[in-house]
């Protein structure tokens, strides 16, 4: 037989030969290589074939010709084998291969953010209007003491301890280090080498704007990046790529990457056709090869490993916070408390909605668990094993608005982590091509022609734009909500209700159904 | 603080006729969930919501700082004159000082729905403690008061065996035995459990309260009083204030809107917050940050209504790291809301407003007692021309202190009988001493 392939299109380019002014932008702009501009012609012929949907070219069409079409092609229906379905059957058979794919999990699995529901006050209790009073997001992550140790100076009366007017108050206990954060959004890590050096100096620049934290990812930090490292956290995965003492030591903070929600149990791919030199340099090793980061950390079989990698780290960085990031699997809550006694001061769960550059496609839609769970478990382990003080738990992997940072703090976490929210701040447009490396809006490519398309200052002032409005809408909910201070919102699962959840999930968040 | 209680108690260690939880003779799990499967842990008492209740009220505390003891009427009349701040569905007081025949014995005041709860309690009264002498706590019929629980006192000590086998404090024996009885004892409520000091509630009016308890005839250094609009359901005698743990008391008014989170907060220190009210919850906070981490009074105020981000960064550095550490340590138990409380304690009385005094609360001086109250007419009530009269800012503590030598020479100054002398030397030849 003589098919070349079974698989139709999946998009279809329409272009509006009326509007079109045969500029051939089209061609230009698309990193895909969908058009090719017939000179004889003057018009642009589009290989429906390559099309990703991530409307560069729409964006950038001068006479508005050009819209993308679903190719809806009619199959004949089957709720049990899809047209998804198929295609991929007709793409491993024709290819022997993994599927591989980027983003995050995209099947229709229950978004458990989407049944849960905030309070209001109501006559017994005031709500606070955020535009007349102070509401207050600062959130200190790391770890807290149990108690805190004060002493009076001066005299005190009878029992010792309260001071009289003229006595004045101390404090003896010493805390360990802290990552002060304004707003209790920070950015989740993506690697040099998986995004472009831009998106990276976007991040960056928006972390020290926001006052909150970027997250190298497990690429190395670019020397680019040192005017802002005071609000970087560099991650040492299982790779190393572009550990070094000085790399170490420049981050306000280390993260240990364990796992990743997209990609729970397997390592990073990095083909090498995304190390150029200056990402070869960055990661410290050889140009054009792939960088393949290990499944697990060959250093760390056991939790008494991480404990010796964790308090190694802290003797290389003098006792700076380190995060242990963890996907978030069946058994998290277990995990994370024996993390946290190895020693971690911040725990971050990356849920099952979480983003990557590239992933095999039956890990990324199949394993894991959502991290609203992740957080209700882990925050009540840690509470019922009085412990919860010390660490500070970050929730990330489908994070996409307000409301969920709202409703992962009332839930338990601390901060939440966004990293596709801050890409689609910077143009991404969710097409799921990141492991292509032909992205087209200069996010996730090394292609020089396409990641200059990206201005770390535009870049940057959308991401601040962006963080501002969800910390306002913050405000606004804290307002509601009769509370002017992030931690009387942080845990506080009283003022969550679920809706359309059943029993056992209820009982598993520590959720009442709404109604109660 | 091992949240399993005394270690005897509990769902999973049913001891002598103790009704676990979840067996509760009247209160059926919540609609549309099974049996045995309820949210909240206690539902036990039949007029008990079983959603949180909120509302507004009135409040009162007067302090003598010298420890001269003054008559309940005086609390008393000051409630009175704010009537209109109840709606008559809870009212209560608590004096300290009331019983200076036995200043070392703790005092457990206690509501019982029936005789079993009465029996249970007792079987696990004097399993735990040496229950020197109980009585009725002495009222008198009032017009308007019906539908009364039994009213007890117990005064108890705790052997030496009990405390060197559970490894506790004599303080943390009693937050245990407090939490058990309240939390597993169906229709059982401990009302106040400290020294020399009790509480007096119930459904009515706080004046009506009074009279009932005949508080007029108790004579205390500290007093302070409540009277309560709950905006949904009946008030449950249990669920007036004030609520006590040991000698701390709490009269509240406003709504705790950062409940879900200080609950959570003292499960971890193991306190069973059972009563679906948020008052409870500032009544645990002081216990654990003033007796169980020690910190100044001040400060643990400071906890509770702290100071906004943008006035802690101006402050000198010295005081910026206290406040900082005390906001990163204790950020859970931040009291968000409005809220006017006035807590009571052995060795003095602190009123407090939230953070940015969304209630009313007015503070006088005159010599060395120290007024608070919801309305400046209930001090002038008591005190028509003090010395000073000024309101709080938010968050700021009015704190006053009995002098442990003021407390010791009122004690001193009891006339006591021959018998009350000698229970107050040697607990077990107690006889039974009359009111104050």
């Amino acid at each position: 037989m003589a098919y070349t392939t079974f698989i139709p299109s999946e998009f279809r380019v329409v272009i509006d030969k009326d509007a079109c002014i045969q500029c051939g932008r089209c061609a230009q702009q698309c990193g895909w290589n969908v058009y090719t501009f017939d000179e004889v012609e003057k018009r642009p012929v589009p290989d429906h074939s390559k099309c990703a949907a991530c409307h560069r070219c729409v964006t950038f069409c001068p006479g508005g010709a050009i819209s993308i079409k679903k190719n809806d092609l009619a199959f004949k229906h089957s709720d049990s084998m899809s047209p998804d379905l198929i295609k991929a059957i007709w793409k491993q058979a024709e290819t022997g291969g993994v599927q591989l794919t980027g983003m995050g999990n995209d099947r229709p699995y229950l978004r458990i953010f989407d049944h849960l529901l905030l309070d209001a006050c109501q006559v017994t209790n005031p709500s606070i209007d955020p535009l007349r009073e102070p509401m207050e997001m600062r959130t200190f992550l790391g770890r807290k003491p149990d108690f805190l140790d004060v002493a009076a100076d001066g005299p005190t009366d009878g029992n010792g301890v309260s001071p009289t007017a003229s006595g004045t108050l101390r404090l003896l206990t010493e805390l360990d280090r802290q990552l002060q954060l304004e707003t209790p959004i920070m950015f989740g890590g993506m690697s040099y080498g998986s995004v472009s050096l831009n998106v990276h100096r976007s991040l960056a620049m928006a972390a020290t704007e926001l006052g909150t934290f970027m997250n190298t990812g497990e690429g190395g930090m670019h020397a680019d990046l040192e005017p802002y490292q005071d609000h970087i956290i560099v991650q040492c995965a299982s790779g190393r790529f572009g550990v070094d003492s000085s790399y170490l030591q420049a981050g306000a903070a280390v993260e240990i990457k364990i796992g990743q929600g997209a990609k729970p149990g397997i390592g990073g791919h990095l083909p090498g056709e995304k190390i150029d030199y200056e990402v070869s340099v960055t990661r410290m090793i050889p140009q054009g090869t792939d960088a393949l980061s290990p499944a697990p950390h060959h250093d760390i079989y056991s939790i008494e490993d991480l404990r010796q990698l964790i308090y190694a780290l802290k003797e290389a960085t003098g006792y700076k916070p380190i995060s242990v990031k963890i996907a978030c699997v069946h058994n998290v809550a277990a995990i994370a408390s024996g993390v946290v006694r190895a020693g971690a001061d911040i725990i971050y769960l990356d849920g099952f909605r979480g983003g990557t550059g590239a992933s095999p496609t039956v890990i990324r839609d199949h394993v894991g668990i959502p991290v609203e769970i992740a957080i209700a478990t882990v925050d009540q382990r840690l509470r019922d094993e009085g412990i919860r003080n010390r660490a500070s738990i970050v929730a990330a992997g489908g994070i996409r608005q307000s409301a969920d940072v709202a409703k992962a703090i009332a839930l338990g976490a601390d901060a939440c982590a966004i990293g596709t929210a801050a890409l689609v701040a910077m143009g991404c447009h969710v097409c799921q091509k990141c492991h292509t490396g032909c992205c087209s809006w200069g996010i996730c490519t090394q292609r020089p022609e396409l990641t200059r398309r990206l201005d770390p200052e535009w870049g940057a002032s959308q991401v601040v734009n962006l963080v501002h409005a969800w910390t306002h809408e913050l405000a606004e909910v804290l307002g509601a909500l009769g509370v002017n201070a992030i931690e009387s919102l942080r845990g506080s699962r009283e003022r969550l209700r679920g809706l359309g959840l059943d029993k056992m999930t209820l009982d598993i968040l520590g959720v009442k159904p709404a109604g109660l | 603080m091992n949240p399993r209680g005394l270690g005897n108690l509990g769902p999973s260690a049913p001891v002598g006729r103790i009704r676990p939880r979840g067996t509760s003779r009247q209160a059926g799990p919540y609609p549309g969930t099974e049996p045995g499967q309820e949210f909240a842990p206690r539902p036990a008492w039949r007029e008990e919501s079983e959603q949180r209740i909120l509302g507004g009220c009135g409040l009162m505390g007067v302090c003598d700082q010298s420890g001269k003891r003054m008559s309940g009427e005086l609390a008393l009349r000051s409630m009175a004159s704010m009537h209109d701040r109840g709606n008559g569905l809870g009212g209560g007081f608590a004096g300290y000082g009331i019983y200076p025949e036995l200043p070392h014995l703790f005092c457990f005041h206690l509501l019982y729905n029936d005789d079993v709860a009465k029996d249970d309690t007792e079987f696990y009264l004097k399993k735990h403690f040496r229950v020197v002498m109980d009585e009725p706590i002495p009222t008198k019929p009032i017009r308007g008061i019906e539908n009364e629980p039994i009213l007890w006192r117990y005064f108890l000590d705790i052997a030496d065996e009990r405390l060197s086998e559970t490894q506790l404090s004599l303080e943390d024996y009693v937050v245990h035995a407090v939490m058990d009885i309240n939390t597993y004892v169906d229709g059982a409520f401990v009302a106040s459990s400290g020294k020399n000091m009790g509480a007096f509630k119930g459904v009515g009016f706080p004046e009506e309260i009074g009279e009932f308890f005949r508080i007029d005839e108790y004579h205390g250094w500290t007093w302070t009083g409540h009277g309560r609009f709950p905006t949904n359901t009946p008030g449950w005698w249990g669920g007036a204030h004030p609520f006590a743990l040991l000698d701390y008391s709490i009269v509240h008014n406003g709504e705790i809107s950062s409940y879900g989170i200080n609950q959570r907060y003292l499960e971890m220190f193991g306190y069973r917050c059972s009563l679906q009210t948020d008052t409870e919850v500032v009544t645990y906070l002081f216990d654990l940050m003033l007796r169980r981490h020690g910190l100044p009074v001040e400060i643990a105020c400071k906890a509770l209504a702290s100071p906004f981000w943008k006035d802690i960064d101006l402050m000198p550095e010295e005081q910026r790291k206290l406040f900082t550490a005390l906001r990163m340590v204790y950020g859970s138990a931040l009291l968000n809301g409005p809220f006017a409380i006035v807590l009571g304690m052995n060795d003095g009385m602190v009123a407090l407003n939230d953070r940015i005094k969304l209630r009313p609360l007015v503070a006088a001086r005159n010599g060395d007692v120290l007024y608070v109250a919801s309305e400046e007419s209930a001090i002038r009530e008591i005190c028509p021309h003090p010395e000073e009269s000024w309101m709080p800012l938010a968050g700021e503590p009015v704190v006053a202190r009995v002098s442990e030598k003021g407390r010791q020479k009122a004690i001193a100054q009891t006339r006591l009988s021959a018998g009350q002398r000698r229970a107050a030397r040697s607990p077990q030849d107690a006889v039974v001493p009359g009111v104050a």
